[in-house]
């Protein structure tokens, strides 16, 4: 079972300042095929239990478990997209896909075999040996989508992979990734700020709190795929999620002008 | 036809600086010992392009077109810039690379490093002569120096300024620490490592002629030494003008190189 198993997870971090608690009593199980948001203001540590589940930075105390491991470290059985892209900039595409195939010694025809599929699903035949400098931020997700499918883990982290396109190259590469998830059925942890996004992609929606990070809602969506914005359940929801958000971003606002005024 | 424009825009001061300088040695301005005309020069660097010698029996005619002393010593200053620079970036670039990524490494080295620095190359004249004595070893010496510090200290910079997301996305894609440096780190810092490569090369073409002048008996830095000897100031010249033609071909030669290793890298037209 590919599940994640968050149990009683904490994370401080100790700065000049004093200790900030950014997570603190985050127990969630993630089930194997489960399209699972983290939503909440900048702050709420969504981004910080991401890189706990990736194995960057292990939490204080509790665990995190997946397949009977602790995780200690990270690994490509979580493959990761980041939002900004982290594609290898000396590498072509193709070389970018193929690159964590080749560290783990497959043969070269495999490589090459599977460098193509993911280009096929992808629509990113054209561009193999291109740099990621000519391409547009939509297509450099898209290599790193694929980069990470090749690596054929069962997990697949995002940390806000689609925060930095525009509003139609965004619904378009949301619209590839339901369609990739739904033909390969791996467990996504994504995380993201925007409500409408997380209504529009996920099977349950984690709410988060500001500082200290906790799970100030457990939601699941409920409404069958391809979701529509604009319909009523769809709207009811992000009204609610939007109250939910809107409470903890104004905590953030409020910390944020108190050490305004101290400097 | 704009290239022509541009070419004749490019050429329009030194053609003109020529014509003054050609006019005043027609007109006695300056002393034909001293500073010689501008076509005097170039007559004496075109006997010096030429062969010395009458072709030899037996000797192919590209053998005999190429005796000739300057390209004789063109070809031995450039074996020594060659020489000397392999072996003053083949210790920093590891040196270097080692530094950026190991903080103990670095505090280990960097002391001496932060010492020696400073010494310009010329200061080990003296030494290398004494250690090395007369002939290639000590230009060798001299000008891996001279390449050694640019390309180390870049090197540092470069493994330093690594981009902490490639690392990540580096680790997350599972690998170990010697494909980390050989497959991220290096590639990663090479607009710095080539960088520094391009100073260096450029430091040891200047060392190279001081080189010439102290413990040898060819190369265009000796060539133009022992001209002054015989106050031919028109081969000085002639010499110089080579020098010149060779460092701005080297330097051609590596940023083309420099080019295509980086086409992968934002901003470089290529």
């Amino acid at each position: 079972m590919n599940e994640i198993l968050i149990n009683n997870v904490e994370k401080v971090f100790k700065t000049p300042g004093g200790n900030v608690v950014a997570l603190k009593d985050i127990n969630l199980t993630i089930k194997e095929g489960e399209f699972v948001c983290l939503l909440g203001p900048s702050g709420c540590g969504k981004s910080t239990l991401l890189n706990a589940v990736a194995g960057f930075q292990p939490p204080s105390a509790g665990e995190i478990v997946i397949e009977g491991k602790k995780i200690l470290a990270p690994g490509p059985d979580r493959g990761m997209v980041f939002q900004e892209y982290a594609l290898f900039p000396w590498m072509t595409v193709g070389q970018n896909i193929a690159f964590g195939l080749e560290i783990q010694k497959k043969e070269k025809a495999e490589i090459d075999l599977t460098v193509n599929q993911l280009l096929d699903l992808l629509h990113l035949k054209d561009f193999r040996d291109r740099f990621p400098k000519d391409l547009s931020g939509g297509m450099r997700q898209r290599v790193a989508i694929a980069r990470v499918l090749a690596l054929d883990s069962p997990i697949m982290l995002m940390d806000e992979p689609f925060g930095a396109l525009d509003a139609l190259t965004r619904r378009n590469l949301q619209d590839e990734l339901l369609r990739i998830w739904e033909k390969l059925g791996k467990t996504i942890l994504f995380v993201t700020h925007s409500i409408e996004e997380s209504i529009y992609l996920a099977d349950r929606i984690v709410v988060m709190t500001y500082r200290p990070g906790t799970v100030k809602r457990d939601q699941y969506v409920d409404m069958p795929r391809p979701r529509d914005p604009s319909s009523a359940a769809f709207n009811d929801l992000k009204r609610e999620l939007g109250r939910l958000v809107m409470e903890e971003q104004q905590r953030h606002a409020n910390d944020e002008l108190k050490l305004a005024a101290v400097d | 036809m704009q290239k022509l424009k541009d070419f004749a825009h490019g050429a329009l001061v030194p053609v003109l600086l020529l014509l003054l300088w050609e006019a005043g040695s027609r007109f006695g301005l300056f002393s034909a010992v001293l500073l010689p005309s501008p076509t005097a020069v170039a007559i004496k660097w075109w006997a010096y392009l030429l062969p010395m010698q009458p072709q030899e029996a037996g000797q192919s005619t590209l053998a005999w077109m190429l005796s000739g002393e300057l390209l004789h010593d063109a070809y031995s200053s450039l074996y020594r810039v060659i020489a000397g620079f392999i072996i003053g970036a083949g210790l920093a670039l590891p040196l270097g690379l080692l530094m950026g990524a190991s903080p103990r490494i670095y505090d280990l080295f960097n002391p001496l490093m932060q010492i020696l620095r400073p010494i310009p190359p010329i200061a080990y004249i003296p030494l290398a002569i004494l250690w090395f004595g007369l002939g290639n070893p000590p230009s060798f010496f001299l000008i891996a120096i001279g390449a050694f510090f640019p390309v180390l200290m870049n090197t540092i910079a470069g493994v330093r300024q690594v981009d902490g997301i490639f690392l990540r996305a580096a680790r997350n894609l599972g690998v170990n620490q010697w494909t980390m440096f050989t497959r991220v780190i290096l590639p990663a810092a090479t607009p710095y490592i080539l960088a520094g490569v391009r100073i260096g090369i450029g430091t040891a073409f200047i060392v190279v002629i001081v080189s010439e002048m102290i413990a040898v008996n060819d190369g265009l830095g000796f060539r133009i030494l022992e001209a002054r000897e015989f106050m031919w100031s028109d081969k000085i010249i002639a010499g110089m003008i080579t020098i010149g033609l060779l460092g701005l071909a080297i330097d051609t030669a590596v940023s083309r190189l420099n080019n295509h290793l980086l086409r992968w890298h934002r901003g470089l037209e290529h």
